[in-house]
């Protein structure tokens, strides 16, 4: 009774074909919400594939093979679609919609073909290969979750959701002792925490047009700094109105470029200064917002120092050499700028690889999972103690689904913090 | 030289031997028992109760499974109370307070009319064989025992130290003399070991103790008791009693923390977390002012009273102090004083899940010399390790408990695969299927199990099967009953106005609703026996998590399908950091299942081995 899965197959980034695998008991039907019918068994088609809300998402060349005839050894469906970043997302995104189905863990297609005896044995000296692979991932993870936009909270939501459980679980595995009989309000109170910061997480996760739009790249800098004025000499077009009057900028503004086959939207964003006026205030702070969010940042430095944090994939920059000299970019004479461009297409094809872009899909997926079942569990707490033993079992869903975020949550994380909170011991 | 063949000799008798005796017994071979005095098999040297929450559990699993220790229980048993009773089936735990002297007679009334059992009296000093093979054991009086399997269940008797206060001498047990050649023997044995502690309270004059000023604490009206065999209590009922220590009892304890033999640096072991000395309490948890004091009688005809939550490692006439300035205690009288004890255990990571020694064949271990604590965790070792003492004598296949299937496996599992660090206790939050695997069914759980294995009276039988095909019977008049929108809200109940129709089953899986409401309106619910309704309703409330827990036992199950071969080597697999080889050869997992649970094990690497063990098949095959 094995679930089904499913993953790009095919190495990551831009490529001419993309292959993306479903594989399992369920392949058949998912594959078929997005394909319509499928060919007969070896057989390739060309399908227009759709998605929710009849969403056009690319046409691609469909493989269908039946169980036992196929790499994994189960129903197997393969889409090779455009080898498109955006358009690889999108698919996985619309597949991960569909019920009972979840990405593919690394090396799990492979594990499946083991399992059911159509691997190669000769094949296995390779397999060291796969846990190079997979050790790289595992630091990429962790890096992403360090960096990206989960960094401070990682910690927080954790403990909040070890210390609920324990909170119930000391209620129910030392009843005969010295602890509460109703822990409700603060467990409840846990629990609204976390789902309430999921929320503001996955909506910034969650955007189709986000996905489609591959990276965002966020212009910052003082005002005046000239941050338009590069907008538009990239785009070639007036889309950014340029003046010289400080804080010309209020609201973001977003361009999509193609910087070498990348996606790419720019964002424009308010100068960066202690504003007096209100609207430019708001400006100002939708633009730190942005800008934080984004997948990198340039900081244009026109001579002052910047008041925003960088990180260490953002790229700063001297701006209107022209008029100010030295090494830099000029949007007047364009000196510096295909170096710029070089230096934003190297960096967004490091976090290109495919860790970079299914760990956001895995992200996105745990939390939406996790906070179902706290949702759930937090339903149950309205009937108080008597429902316990199954809020607790809501709690351990979530805590499994987000493992991928938090770190695996074992009972002796749990039993850690009914130790030390509640005095035990008949 | 005396000498004497054995099939499986059992060396202890407490919770682990004697419940390892038992089931070897039951097995049908030839078993010795070996103690050092009759009168101590099933002795109770911590508190006088036996269950609780997972220790419960444990304790009908063994029943089920037609072990001793629920029926002797419930023989001895003076206050029965089923925790957690209000909430739901899965998390609550039949628990009793347990006449001390009742239980060892009962116990030693059972193991004498167990056939195919031969107890000795005697002390074990070394084994017979290599420490690679070991073909039984030597006593004191040079005698021998020979058998294809030897289960040792020393307890805390390996390397005992027993502390009170700045005094230390060495002990097993309060009066008893630790195993030291037995230590000896083992220690020169290849096996990892470490050291734990654990403390007991001063033993009350009950007759001193002023009952009148305290709280009481009476057992459950309608007692549930631990055997599927039996319906209620053996005993007389009474009551327990609560007292409190205050801000004069800390003083005491504050003054002479220098005395105590933890906080004076006498002891290096390391002591549960769950079960503080009142010296730990005092200092870990300094801002609360009074403690919780459970005085629970040892006994209907034994004035000693064991007051549970005050143990302690402090001088007698600090013990005396402290345990005076308590409300209802002004005048008592200690009987014994409560101590503190040291001892070796060995880290069972080196046992396989027989709980027999990887390095040393025919040799089997049990109980606390396995790092645990609790005479629940001790039997339900003994059970594990008599049975397939027996059935390696009887060159049976083995018998394996798993997480999926029983507390027992769960606790067998985290054992031999993660190890300890303080002594082992079972919590119900340690099993992930908590809510499939309830003391409720757990003979539906493991009985199957039993009858297959062939260790199960006739008498068990018969109820098993007559209980198995009421329950089924009763589960299919309730699911063909169906029930329309309306009448069920005619009824009074509550449910979401989806227009669709309800089995009563389906109704049951609802939140307080009670079959009882149900029974009139129908005639085929007429004549159901409320032991069956009970029964049913208790299963029905998982109802919605049930389809996941199944999913995921099959996944588990799986993994543990896929064997490792028994001369696989660890040691030699490519692309492995070291840290897990080293881990993989010193815990050598069973199957794939197991090895998943290691520490440090990823999915890539549980692929290469499900890859190696698949190369070995083929190449074995041909």
């Amino acid at each position: 009774m094995a679930d089904t899965i499913y993953a790009l197959a095919s190495a990551a980034g831009k490529a001419g074909v993309s292959v993306i695998r479903i594989s399992g008991p369920d392949a058949k039907i998912a594959a078929e919400r997005l394909a319509g019918n499928l060919p007969k068994a070896r057989h390739a088609y060309l399908r227009k594939l759709i998605g929710e809300n009849d969403l056009y998402l690319d046409e691609a060349l469909v493989f269908f093979f039946e169980k036992g005839a196929s790499f994994t050894g189960e129903i197997v469906v393969e889409f090779q679609t455009h080898g498109s970043i955006a358009i690889v997302q999108t698919i996985l995104f619309e597949l991960s919609k569909i019920d009972g189905l979840r990405l593919a863990e690394p090396g799990e297609f492979t594990k499946r073909a083991l399992e059911n005896n159509k691997l190669d044995l000769t094949q296995v000296e390779a397999l060291s290969d796969l846990i190079e692979a997979e050790t790289e991932l595992q630091r990429r993870q962790a890096l992403d979750i360090l960096q990206g936009a989960f960094s401070d909270k990682i910690g927080i939501w954790r403990d909040k959701l070890v210390r609920a459980c324990a909170l119930l679980e000391a209620v129910l595995d030392f009843a005969d002792e010295d602890v509460p009989t109703d822990v409700t309000p603060e467990v409840e109170g846990l629990l609204n925490s976390v789902v309430s910061d999921f929320k503001t997480e996955l909506s910034s996760l969650k955007g189709r047009e986000r996905i489609r739009s591959g990276f965002e790249v966020a212009l910052i800098g003082a005002p005046n700094s000239g941050k338009s004025s590069l907008m538009n000499h990239l785009v070639g077009r007036d889309v950014a109105i340029t003046s010289d009057i400080a804080g010309t900028t209020r609201d973001v503004i977003e361009v999509r470029l193609d910087i070498k086959g990348l996606p790419v939207t720019l964002l424009d964003t308010a100068g960066l200064r202690e504003a007096t006026d209100e609207v430019e205030k708001i400006g100002i702070d939708r633009a730190i917002q942005r800008a934080k969010n984004a997948d990198m940042r340039i900081y244009l430095d026109a001579g002052d120092s910047p008041n925003f944090a960088l990180s260490d994939d953002d790229i700063k920059i001297r701006s209107k050499v022209d008029a100010l000299g030295g090494e830099g970019i000029s949007s007047v004479t364009g000196e510096g700028v295909d170096c710029l461009l070089e230096n934003i297409y190297d960096t967004l094809s490091k976090k290109l690889s495919n860790s970079g872009l299914s760990n956001r899909e895995r992200h996105r997926m745990a939390i939406e999972n996790g906070s179902v079942h706290i949702n759930k569990a937090l339903t149950l707490l309205e009937s108080g103690p008597e429902l316990y033993d199954i809020a607790s079992e809501e709690i351990r869903l979530a805590h499994h689904d987000l493992a991928v975020l938090l770190g695996i949550i074992g009972v002796e994380d749990v039993l850690d913090v009914i130790f030390s909170s509640f005095c035990l011991g008949k | 030289m005396k000498q004497s063949d054995f099939d499986v000799v059992v060396v202890g008798g407490g919770h682990a031997g004697t419940e390892a005796a038992a089931a070897a017994s039951r097995m049908g071979v030839r078993t010795a028992l070996v103690t050092l005095r009759l009168q101590d098999l099933g002795v109770m040297s911590c508190n006088p109760a036996i269950g609780g929450l997972g220790k419960g559990h444990l304790v009908r699993e063994i029943d089920a499974m037609d072990g001793i220790m629920g029926r002797i229980a419930d023989q001895a048993g003076i206050q029965f109370r089923l925790l957690n009773r209000r909430k739901g089936p899965a998390v609550q735990g039949p628990r009793a307070q347990a006449d001390r002297q009742l239980y060892r007679k009962a116990m030693l009334s059972e193991l004498s009319k167990t056939q195919n059992l031969t107890i000795i009296e005697g002390e074990v000093v070394k084994f017979i064989g290599t420490s690679e093979n070991i073909g039984g054991v030597v006593l004191s009086d040079g005698s021998e025992i020979r058998a294809t399997a030897t289960v040792l269940t020393t307890g805390t008797f390996l390397g005992g130290i027993v502390h009170i206060g700045d005094k230390s001498y060495p002990g097993g047990r309060m009066g008893d003399d630790p195993s030291n050649e037995l230590s000896s023997v083992l220690r020169d044995m290849d096996l990892a070991k470490g050291r734990l502690k654990t403390g007991t309270p001063p033993r009350l004059d009950g007759r001193t103790i002023d009952w009148d000023q305290l709280e009481k604490q009476p057992g459950d009206d309608d007692p549930v008791v631990f055997s599927f065999m039996n319906d209620r209590p053996f005993a007389k009922q009474v009551s327990c009693a609560i007292t409190h220590t205050n801000e004069k009892t800390h003083d005491v304890i504050r003054q002479n923390l220098d005395r105590s033999a933890m906080y004076g640096g006498h002891i290096d072991g390391i002591g549960p977390r769950y079960c503080p000395s009142i010296e730990d309490k005092i200092i870990r948890f300094s801002e609360k002012t009074s403690h919780q004091v459970f005085l629970e009688p040892e006994g209907l005809e034994d004035h000693t009273v064991y007051p549970n939550g005050i143990s302690t490692s402090l001088p007698e006439d600090v013990q005396e102090d402290y345990v005076r300035s308590i409300v209802g205690l002004e005048d008592v009288d200690i009987l014994q004083p409560g101590y503190a004890i040291e001892y070796d255990y060995v880290d069972p990571r080196s046992l396989d899940f027989k709980l027999s020694v990887i390095n040393a064949n025919g040799l089997f271990l049990a109980g606390q010399i396995n790092g645990t604590t609790g005479y629940e965790e001790a039997a339900a070792q003994g059970l594990v390790a008599g049975l397939n003492a027996a059935a390696q004598a009887l060159g049976h296949e083995y018998i394996n408990f798993a997480r999926s299937e029983s507390y027992i496996g769960v606790m067998i599992d985290d054992l031999t695969i993660k190890g300890v660090s303080e002594p082992y206790r079972m919590f119900t939050s340690r099993a992930e299927f908590r809510l499939t695997l309830r003391a409720d069914n757990a003979d539906q759980r493991l009985t199957s199990k039993a009858l297959e294995i062939g260790c199960v009276s006739d008498d068990r039988k018969a109820a098993f099967e007559s209980k198995m095909t009421k329950l089924q019977s009763g589960r299919d008049i309730l699911e063909n009953q169906i029930f329309s929108p309306r009448e069920v809200n005619d009824i009074g109940i509550k449910v979401s106005k989806d227009g669709a129709k309800r089995t009563a089953l389906e109704l049951l899986a609802f939140p307080n609703v009670d079959f009882e409401v149900l029974r009139p309106h129908r005639d085929e619910f007429k004549f159901l026996d409320q032991s069956v309704t009970d029964q049913i309703t208790k299963e029905s409330k998982y109802a919605n998590y049930l389809k996941r827990q199944l999913r995921d036992v099959a996944l588990l199950k799986k993994d543990e399908e896929v064997s490792f071969p028994s001369n696989f080597d660890f040691s030699s697999l490519p692309g492995l950091s070291n840290e897990l080889k080293a881990k993989l050869i010193s815990v050598k997992p069973t199957n794939l299942a197991q090895a998943s649970r290691i520490e440090g094990m990823t999915p890539a690497a549980l692929t290469l081995l499900l890859a190696k063990i698949r190369q070995s098949e083929r190449l074995q095959a041909g």
